[in-house]
């Protein structure tokens, strides 16, 4: 990391570390934010990146380390806090209230009011649509928030963000539900803000972007900061390498085994998007036997969409899946779980586990059927053996199978889901984000788990947004962007740059918006 | 450092007593009453009180089965009390009036296909229930309240309001026999506490041993999972409605056996007697937890409490103020349990590393 000048530090982060349970999202991370500057953050998902704006944020507060802010230590122990030492955020999810209109969206907590008279609506009306404009957002600040569309509702955020006359501004993925024209029009407030001396940290994972409207870029993978510089001096191959870095990760080594012939095969799958087009846009793979398909995409790229799709969440997709050249009938999760295929869900805690059951319930609990007698009658010692056959071949460390769920870490929660998805007997598995929230000792084991699922004749497709996983562990790499299937290479011919760009292909090539 | 361990073992042992304490506090309540209305309340013990009582447990008992499922999976079935009304007035009108077909001829059933059809019609309600409930996607709240409202009026509108007395039956008929039900014994126990003790254990055994069983628990826990992991999560609500539909159905035959008349507003508030012994029994109103064995000493709990109350020479407006006191204890001390319980299990994973 070469030293540069820093220019006119406003706020800077010291050694700072946050640990949640089980897992070290911060390692003594510094960071320096310049006053009238873009100060770009980039990172793979779960660098901590967020993490780290939270914690300006006042949203979280750091296990160890130190936030000073020109020249004198600050606490932040609340959003109120962040506030009122001027930082604002826009955070990457919408924390808009849907039910409001979106001047009082932009007031809340501080409306106007006329003393005991009550908010004054005419003034905040007045006032929200003045910064409405200044986005050229064409939104009435009297509309419902809940009726616009993603888009807009993410200007509504920025205007908020933009009226609270913050010294920092913290925008984390401003532009990822933006169309080309808006994007134009949030640069340049950007470009005033900073002109106004206002210090902004942008995060996006849009390397474009970050090239257009940075100043200053720092790097973080794996919580550590890994590379500081100027905009200037640096282009995107610079970027790529400090987010990957030169230590692989502990991936499973690869095993060679024979594909054998085609098991799955998704004709033309399509899922209309309820603000208009599609989330994902007819796609169409087939996947072999013993294969693993690694689905590379940013957020919203469709992937998640897609395995629904596959496992008949929807029931207004179209398209046709193909189990061994058979088309499934079956729109249901249910009939296309007895027809061989899995899913371990992205979000654990919300589709994976049902955390009032023990170990062993959830491990049983979608292969219930295979310990039955008369039809009815699950037989428990049958039940009992196969919970024992998966926590043994998936090496889980529960102490005693009956013990809620909940008592386990992550990673071992993960393999619990995955057990659950493997007791059912699948062909095909698809997995959706697997190494999320898991620490990396754990992701490792659950790679070495799918490369020894996939000599064993398990055809796996699975999703990720970090770059070196799906080098590392795929036999062919899908790139999805905008609900797109962008490109599928083989491996040993895919470059880490032409995935990071094929990533970002459905966003420029086809604008669709509102 | 030695002390400090044993300090901390210390608390650990008292904190897993007091946790086990808090575990059987259904049946420390249901102790504590029977203790205290044996010393308090005259004749108490005697036998013919016991049975009077269970008697009067059983039909709680009957509706807090079905009540329990239906708030595992996360629901609520506020109709049960209305469907004991309209079952008990269609066992009395098939056995006063039989079934007028159109082509002239009246149909009387015997004591045992006016069951099965009485059964039947609380199925279907419950089914009505069960399709507002997943294919229209009314909240259980407000679905189960339509058709407590619904069932009650179809009750009153059956007899116009009208008493069905007398349901003794013409021998030339042969539907006589109908008090078996309610005043019938086996073994010296009434009829209806035999049947409450298969439907008991046959819901128990369903909650246990049986795939579906196991889905109601897992739609209350985390619906989406549940969804994910392959349960027709339709299917298991459809069914949990449909057998507390049953159950209502069974409370109404038996209540009208008893009384060998049918009054259109029997089981009026029962739903509400359910819930609170499905609460008291340590069913979570959020869904995922709860036991039959639990529920039905809690509904034990509230027939004692009112039963022992009245004994006592309890004015009936202090009955309610208690009831629903006991109501509001048994769920804090729920809560405060399933807080520590959570504590106990950190400390564990702490001490673990």
């Amino acid at each position: 990391m070469t030293e540069i000048d820093d220019g006119d530090v406003i706020l800077e982060l010291k050694d700072i570390t946050k640990a949640y349970s089980g897992i070290v999202a911060l390692k003594k991370a510094n960071l320096k934010l310049r006053r009238g500057a873009v100060n770009v953050l980039v990172g793979e998902n779960g660098a901590g990146k967020s993490t780290m704006m939270r914690i300006i944020a006042g949203v979280e507060q750091p296990t160890i380390g130190e936030i000073w802010m020109e020249g004198e230590r600050i606490h932040l122990s609340s959003p109120a806090d962040a506030v009122r030492h001027g930082i604002g955020i826009v955070f990457q999810e919408l924390n808009l209230f849907g039910n409001m209109t979106v001047a009082e969206n932009i007031f809340a907590t501080r409306e106007i009011t006329r003393g005991v008279l009550g908010i004054d609506h005419k003034a905040q009306v007045e006032k929200a649509n003045a910064f409405l404009d200044r986005l050229e957002s064409g939104i009435s600040a009297e509309t419902l928030t809940e009726d616009l569309p993603i888009g807009q509702q993410q200007l509504v955020e920025i205007a908020r963000a933009v009226s609270l006359n913050t010294r920092i501004l913290i925008m984390d993925e401003p532009t990822s539900a933006l169309s080309a024209a808006e994007v134009d029009v949030l640069f340049r407030v950007i470009a005033e803000l900073k002109a106004q001396g206002v210090a902004i940290v942008y995060i996006s994972h849009r390397l474009e972007e970050l090239m257009r409207i940075g100043d200053y870029i720092t790097v973080l993978k794996d919580g550590q900061i890994t590379g500081h510089a100027l905009v200037k001096d640096i282009d995107t191959r610079w970027i790529v390498r400090s987010m990957i870095g030169s230590d692989a990760k502990d991936f499973a080594k690869e095993v060679d085994h024979e594909l054998g012939g085609e098991v799955i095969r998704l004709d033309n799958i399509t899922l209309p998007r309820s603000q208009g087009g599609y989330a994902v846009d007819h796609v169409s793979l087939s996947v072999r036997k013993g294969e693993i398909l690694g689905i590379y995409g940013l957020m919203g790229a469709g992937r998640s969409e897609l395995f629904e799709c596959i496992m008949g969440r929807h029931d207004h997709d179209t398209g046709k899946v193909f189990i061994d050249g058979q088309e499934l009938l079956e729109r249901d999760t249910t009939g296309r779980i007895e027809r061989g295929i899995a899913l371990i869900p992205e979000d654990r805690q919300r589709e994976g586990l049902v955390q009032c059951l023990s170990i062993a319930e959830n491990l049983s609990l979608a292969s219930l059927g295979q310990f039955l007698r008369f039809g009815f009658h699950i037989i428990t010692g049958k039940e009992k053996q196969a919970v024992a056959d998966a926590i043994r071949s998936l090496s889980i460390k529960a102490r005693n199978p009956d013990f809620e769920v909940t008592s386990m870490s992550g990673g071992n929660q993960q393999k619990v889901v995955i057990g659950k998805a493997l007791m059912t007997g699948p062909k095909v598995l698809l997995m959706d984000e697997p190494s999320r929230g898991i620490d990396v000792g754990a992701k490792a084991d659950v790679f070495r788990t799918m490369r020894r699922l996939a000599s064993e004749g398990l055809a796996i497709l699975f999703s990720t947004s970090d770059l070196e996983e799906v080098m590392a562990l795929s036999d062919r790499i899908a790139v999805m962007s905008n609900g797109r299937l962008v490109m599928v290479i083989d491996r040993n011919q895919a470059t880490e740059e032409a995935i990071v760009k094929a990533s970002a292909e459905g966003h420029t090539t086809k604008r669709m918006h509102a | 450092m030695t002390t400090a361990t044993q300090t901390a073992a210390g608390s650990a042992n008292s904190g897993s007593l007091l946790l086990t304490l808090m575990k059987l506090r259904t049946f420390i309540a249901l102790f504590a009453v029977i203790i205290f209305f044996s010393i308090f309340a005259p004749n108490f013990l005697s036998t013919a009180n016991m049975i009077l009582m269970s008697k009067h447990a059983t039909q709680n008992a009957f509706l807090a089965i079905g009540m329990t499922f239906v708030i595992i999976t996360g629901g609520i079935d506020l109709s049960v009390g209305s469907i004991v009304g309209l079952c008990g007035m269609i066992a009395g009108g098939l056995i006063i009036y039989g079934i007028d077909l159109p082509i002239g001829y009246t149909v009387y059933f015997n004591i045992l296909e006016v069951a099965v059809i009485v059964a039947v019609v609380g199925v279907l309600i419950g089914a009505v229930n069960g399709l507002l409930i997943t294919r229209l996607n009314v909240a259980p709240f407000i679905a189960t309240l339509g058709t407590l409202y619904v069932a009650r009026g179809a009750a009153l509108l059956y007899s116009d309001g009208q008493t069905l007395p007398n349901l003794v039956g013409r021998e030339d008929l042969g539907n006589q026999g109908f008090s078996y039900f309610g005043s019938g014994t086996i073994i010296g126990l009434p009829v209806s506490v035999w049947m409450l003790v298969v439907v008991a254990f046959g819901a128990a055994y369903f909650a246990r041993f049986v795939p579906l069983g196991r889905h109601i628990f897992a739609v209350g826990g985390n619906e989406r999972a549940a969804r994910m992991s392959g349960i027709r999560v339709s299917r298991v609500k459809m069914f949990v409605y449909m057998f507390s539909g049953f159950c209502a159905a069974l409370v109404g035959l038996i209540v009208s056996s008893e009384l060998m008349a049918s009054h259109p507003a029997t089981g009026t508030n029962l739903e509400l007697n359910a819930i609170a012994a499905a609460v008291l029994g340590g069913t979570s109103m959020s869904g995922g937890r709860g036991t039959i064995g639990g529920t039905i000493v809690g509904a034990f709990v509230i027939g004692i409490l009112s039963d022992g109350l009245v004994m006592m020479g309890v004015s009936s407006f202090w009955q309610m103020v208690i009831k629903g006191l006991v109501i509001i204890i048994a769920v804090v001390v729920d809560q405060a349990q399933r807080k520590m319980q959570a504590r106990v299990t950190l400390m564990q994973m702490a001490k673990q590393g």
